[in-house]
């Protein structure tokens, strides 16, 4: 039976966030969570592997308490196990050192595994960075973005969409994926399921000790990146405001703007004869 | 003896040349940093006949060129290229690797910072250095809505990546020598652990969306993918294309070829009508080339109605519905 890992992290869902001014980083615990969109297709790619090979999925999320949410979401989806890593000892680590503690969980908890599958990148940071330096620091082959795989004969082959070029390429396993979310469209969690993975669900929780890490090993200080300044990029253009009511806001544009808007056009958008209603 | 270690080396990412002209922006970025640090520019060539590059590199502003030129490496192999870059970065201590944000780059550069045990910071959109020599990589954070400005301070070599376009080229110049190390393949090269089986090249269809002179863009402020549907009735009526943000895409409310952004389309409409977007720094650094923005939101404090021409302060699908019933009438008149 193949044995999966997916790494899944919990993202923000609204995009205004809390941050600490003092270290740059964002005040995840005072934020709402869900499974990041790309990581949803990782644990679909994991659950479509399951139901043709037969498989056993671990589910490993880091983060905050509150990122438990996300493993009981994949355990309901049908992950047999999950494992969550937090510590405020991790907190503020950049992708490199999110890497090494992956990798130390997944040495210490499945050193077995076949296959990882990581989202290609997260909604909240955007690096893709996590999963390429994962499978270096579990020194195994490792392919990004892809959008379709297959096993067989422990072999897995990957279709990509890379820089325009359509890619057919195969690793032996072990191995790591990060699945884009062009394929593997993920199935929904049904309450019962959720419920059902509250009640029964098989969940580690480890620290930092628990994981072995070295104690001088902290997210913050051993990251190799440092955050200066953290400032909103807006510039305040001089623009024109306009508020009121609906239809009063639609002939202000019209009468201020037709000309433009129809000129792009080629039509003439400012003639009109005014409703009196 | 120069002293590489303050050498700023640009990653050759020659695939799709003539559309991707990343590397060439990040040489011109680099010209500019080495005038304050005093280090050579070098460009990273590896590739199988690649000397067209190596002189193109040079005319843009490339001192040194290391290259590796074997018929094995005649396609993009990641395993091999990281193996490779890393031995040369281990043997000449560069001060900093810059690697252009393509799919091949942003798979490449972690495992490269990773096997250095140094830092990345990911899509960049501008690059300095600061009074203690170090380079100040600014990149979106927090979902792009912040922008943060991050050091490297204690590791060697300073990496980042960095999307094609945020950069521009400096004009080339062939009359300029530069130096050529050619290294030779290490024999003790492992195989690729991955394997290419096929690879066939599928030019991007250029989306109507990227000539649009109109374009009409929705957020998540649409509400529901139903909602998000009068935008397309408002686009056809202006003959304009309807664009997406991030998570519009994700929640399959929009094609992704609609995705407008840095890692979607640019677009450069004469006028663009934005519903309901937040603004993240991912989708704006798409709109630079719009020529007149208005924004519809209910939020006036969003990123996004601070950038626009026109800031609508309002529900961004009753607007939508009222400027499609106007327009109706003003077009028939």
């Amino acid at each position: 039976m193949l044995k999966l890992i997916v790494c899944i992290k919990q993202v923000p869902m609204v995009s205004e966030l809390p941050w600490d001014s003092r270290t740059g980083t964002l005040k995840r615990e005072v934020a709402e969570g869900m499974m990041n969109p790309a990581c949803k297709h990782a644990v679909e790619a994991a659950l479509y592997l399951k139901q043709k090979h037969g498989a056993h999925i671990t589910a490993i999320a880091m983060g905050p308490p509150m990122a438990e949410e996300v493993l009981y979401e994949a355990l309901s989806l049908g992950a047999d196990r999950g494992i969550l890593l937090t510590d405020k000892r991790m907190a503020g680590a950049d992708t490199l050192v999110t890497s090494l503690i992956l990798a130390e969980a997944i040495k210490k908890e499945c050193t077995d595994f076949d296959l990882v599958l990581c989202g290609s990148e997260t909604s909240d940071s955007e690096t893709a960075q996590v999963g390429p330096q994962l499978a270096e620091e579990l020194n195994v082959p490792g392919a990004a973005y892809v959008e379709h795989l297959e096993i067989e004969n422990r072999i897995v082959r990957i279709k990509r969409l890379a820089d325009d070029f359509l890619e057919t390429m195969e690793m032996t396993l072990p191995g790591l994926v990060t699945i884009t979310t062009g394929h593997f469209h993920p199935r929904y969690a049904s309450m019962g399921g959720l419920e059902e993975a509250f009640n029964t669900a098989d969940i580690t929780i480890l620290d930092a000790d628990g994981l072995g890490l070295d104690p001088d090993l902290t997210g913050l200080k051993s990251s190799p990146t440092k955050i200066l300044d953290v400032y909103s990029p807006v510039a305040n253009k001089k623009n024109t405001v306009i508020t009121g009511a609906v239809k009063k806001i639609v002939d202000n544009i019209f009468d201020t703007y037709g000309d433009k808007i129809g000129g792009t056009i080629g039509k003439d958008l400012k003639t009109h004869e005014h409703d009196d209603d | 003896m120069v002293d590489s270690g303050k050498d700023i080396w640009v990653f050759g990412d020659y695939r799709n040349y003539f559309r991707n002209r990343v590397t060439l922006q990040l040489l011109s970025k680099a010209t500019e940093l080495a005038s304050t640090t005093g280090g050579r520019v070098c460009a990273v060539v590896f590739g199988s006949d690649v000397d067209e590059y190596v002189n193109e590199y040079i005319a843009h502003g490339a001192r040194t060129v290391y290259v590796i030129d074997h018929a094995s490496l005649k396609s993009y192999k990641v395993d091999t290229y990281v193996d490779l870059m890393h031995r040369l970065a281990f043997e000449h201590n560069p001060d900093t690797i810059l690697i252009g944000a393509t799919c091949f780059g942003k798979e490449f550069a972690p495992r490269v910072a990773k096997r250095l045990s140094t830092g990345l910071t990911s899509d960049c959109i501008d690059l300095e250095i600061n009074s203690d020599g170090l380079l100040v990589q600014t990149a979106p954070s927090f979902g792009g809505n912040l922008l943060a400005k991050i050091i490297t301070p204690k590791h060697r070599p300073q990496m980042a990546t960095v999307r094609p376009g945020v950069f521009k080229e400096l004009p080339h110049d062939y009359e300029v020598t530069g130096e050529i190390r050619r290294v030779p393949l290490p024999r003790d090269l492992p195989p690729d652990r991955v394997r290419l089986i096929s690879s066939t090249h599928e030019p991007r269809r250029t989306q109507k969306i990227e000539h649009a002179k109109i374009v009409v863009c929705g957020g998540r402020g649409m509400g529901s993918k139903n909602k998000f549907k009068k935008l397309f009735e408002l686009a056809e009526i202006i003959d304009g294309e309807v664009g997406a943000t991030r998570p519009v895409v994700y929640s399959n409310w929009a094609p992704q070829d609609s995705l407008v952004g840095q890692a979607g389309r640019q677009i450069k409409p004469q006028v663009l009508f934005s519903f309901g977007i937040s603004g993240a720094i991912q989708h704006t650094a798409a709109l630079e080339d719009a020529k007149f923005i208005i924004a519809v939101n209910k939020n006036p404090e969003a990123a996004m109605m601070k950038l626009a021409d026109v800031a609508v302060v309002a529900d961004a699908n009753q607007v939508c519905a009222a400027l499609i019933k106007e327009l109706k009438k003003r077009i028939r008149s």
